[in-house]
């Protein structure tokens, strides 16, 4: 009012430094609230289970079998000559997801996915030839009606991917790490 | 002893000397006591605020038992919950009062948000009374979801990889966030962990949320059946008037409530709950909770994932918009001829709703599922908004009193039921 250069430069420098105090504050915060935060992340012996082992050759032609990995169902199916045709044969642009098999699977008889839906988590049918596979002839999902074809790659429904490819090495010629 | 806030004096002289000092006396007595004036029109459909804070009180209070007896480990959970119902001395009397509490709460909750519906309670000048009840909802889904999970069963499990899941649609960090939310890369004893933590905690903070909601009520006072504003002299004090008639209700309610709790307490529940979780076999059909169907149609009616997800969350939030989609400045439903139509056909397409998503998602019910899910949106975006303008309501009484006169005609004294 009466002098305002002079208090004008008093609230400039007043303000830096509430501007200072605020941002020391908030970056103390963050720090304070980060381990409460980073603590629900998964911690090391969660981390740990991280792979695991399987023995392949036991796999009936045809059928898959469940294997545990991360607490998740990994399928592993041994395909039959028509399922791995079928999967070849597609045109990659009818695809939701384009993947040529060849990228799926490092021995065209043995595929081997996460078998957890990319919807919304569940665990797909059709490891047994009883069960119901889809219209594709893979997997289908009972909880929102997802198919999958003899890739494990989405065909039809609401899923937005394919089944994962965990990454995995045979071993020896019957042994597979998966992990 | 009606109409202002006033100081109240009080008999007994501790009872004086306290609230000298703490003036909680005086706090009760203009919240839910002679101090606290009323519509003296309310309706039995006004009960439903105080039912849902008993049933809230009543949760809270099994639930702390329960508690004693719980426990959260994978390889326990579901054990410690048969023996709640086995060994624990009323143990059975506590789980299931506690479980059928939940479904009671929503019953409750949701009459009481079609009641604001049709009577325009989220109107100015009560959009945030309206928005902190909408905060609510969405806290006691958290908290019945995560309560649900904790007996671990196969649909605590399945319900919880799907509905954890719902956050993988998120782009770029969904993956990470539902890690986050797992302490792992599934549903495993880190998430039944803190889903107990959660479940623990959220009660308490609804309870901070509805002494808010209860505070933002005072402001204005109750809404009432006309939905005009009422005259000093149509008030009468909340205490006794509406407490005895609060009662009333509360025993009516209790009667219902029995009636499930002791010869149903199964009937809401999903008996594959009682085979203990198996993460490597989803069971045939993952159904949630009864109080969630209407939100499951919506998720499954879209084919898209983030839409879905979208969509569904989409469903809640359109409701705190709600004050400012609607743009008829009349209250009540009584004296909005097409508006109250509308009403009726948004409850029956909510039912419609609630029975989709207990069905499978195959053939006609993916049809009924995408036009329910797409009326439920034109209903908040469209119709509301464009019926304020072209809606001819009918003419308002100058007072609450006016319908219930004789000669009056037209009005029924209780108006909709």
């Amino acid at each position: 009012m009466a002098d305002q250069a002079v208090q004008g430069a008093g609230e400039t420098r007043r303000d830096f430094l509430e501007l200072a105090a605020l941002a020391t504050t908030a970056v103390g915060a963050a720090a304070l609230v980060w381990p409460l935060v980073d603590s629900m992340n998964p911690s090391a012996d969660v981390l740990a289970l991280s792979s695991t082992e399987v023995d392949v050759s036991q796999v009936p032609e045809g059928s898959a079998i469940t294997v545990k990995w991360r607490g998740s169902p990994v399928f592993v199916r041994h395909r039959t000559a028509v399922e791995i045709e079928e999967a070849e044969n597609v045109e990659l642009s009818a695809l939701p997801d384009p993947q040529p098999d060849s990228e799926r699977a490092q021995r065209a008889e043995m595929l081997i996915v996460v078998g957890v839906c990319t919807h919304l988590g569940c665990v797909p049918l059709g490891n047994k030839p009883t069960e119901p596979r889809g219209e594709f002839g893979g997997w289908f999902c009972p909880c929102h009606g997802s198919h999958y074809d003899t890739s494990g790659r989405i065909r039809k429904g609401p899923a937005p991917a394919n089944l994962p490819v965990p990454t995995y090495t045979y071993l020896s010629d019957d042994v597979v790490r998966i992990g | 002893m009606s109409g202002n806030h006033t100081q109240p004096v009080f008999r007994n002289g501790l009872v004086r000397w306290v609230d000298d000092r703490l003036p909680i006396f005086t706090i009760a007595y203009n919240m839910v006591g002679p101090g606290y004036p009323t519509p003296r029109n309310l309706n039995y459909f006004w009960n439903f605020g105080s039912l849902a804070g008993l049933v809230l009180v009543l949760q809270i209070m099994t639930g702390i038992v329960l508690a004693m007896h719980y426990t959260p480990h994978t390889s326990m959970a579901f054990d410690s919950v048969e023996h709640i119902m086995r060994d624990v001395n009323w143990g059975w009397l506590l789980r299931y009062a506690h479980a059928n509490g939940a479904s009671m709460f929503f019953i409750v909750v949701y009459i009481h948000i079609f009641r604001g519906l049709y009577y325009g309670s989220y109107k100015p000048p009560r959009e945030l009374l309206w928005m902190l009840g909408v905060v609510i909802l969405l806290l006691m889904m958290a908290t019945a979801f995560m309560g649900y999970v904790l007996p671990w069963g196969q649909m605590s499990f399945w319900g919880a990889t799907v509905i954890t899941n719902l956050f993988s649609a998120v782009p770029v960090f969904g993956e990470s966030i539902v890690t986050w939310l797992w302490g792992g890369f599934s549903v495993d004893n880190p998430t039944l962990n803190r889903f107990y933590s959660l479940h623990y905690l959220l009660p308490f903070v609804i309870v901070a949320v509805v002494v808010l909601h209860i505070m933002a009520l005072h402001q204005f006072g109750s809404n009432n059946p006309v939905g005009i504003d009422v005259r000093k002299k149509d008030m009468i004090p909340f205490h006794p008037y509406y407490t005895v008639k609060d009662l009333f209700g509360i025993g009516v309610f209790l009667l219902f409530f029995s009636a499930f709790l002791f010869w149903a307490p199964n009937m809401l529940g999903h008996p594959d709950n009682y085979i203990p979780a198996n993460p490597l076999s989803t069971p045939a059909h993952i159904v949630p909770e009864w109080y969630f169907l209407p939100f499951y149609a919506i998720l499954r009616a879209i084919p898209d994932k983030l839409m879905g997800v979208i969509a569904m969350f989409a469903s809640i939030g359109v409701l705190f918009l709600l004050p400012w989609l609607d743009t008829s400045r009349v209250r009540s439903a009584n004296f909005r001829p097409i508006y109250r139509v509308l009403f009726w056909v948004l409850v029956l397409d909510c039912v419609l709703l609630t029975y989709i998503g207990a069905k499978p998602p195959e053939g006609i019910y993916i049809t009924l599922g995408r036009v329910a899910t797409f009326y439920y949106f034109f209903h908040f975006l469209v119709l509301l908004p464009l019926l304020g303008k072209i809606e001819r309501p009918l003419p308002l009484p100058d007072s609450i009193t006016k319908p219930v006169l004789p000669r009056s005609g037209g009005l029924a004294a209780q108006p909709a039921e």
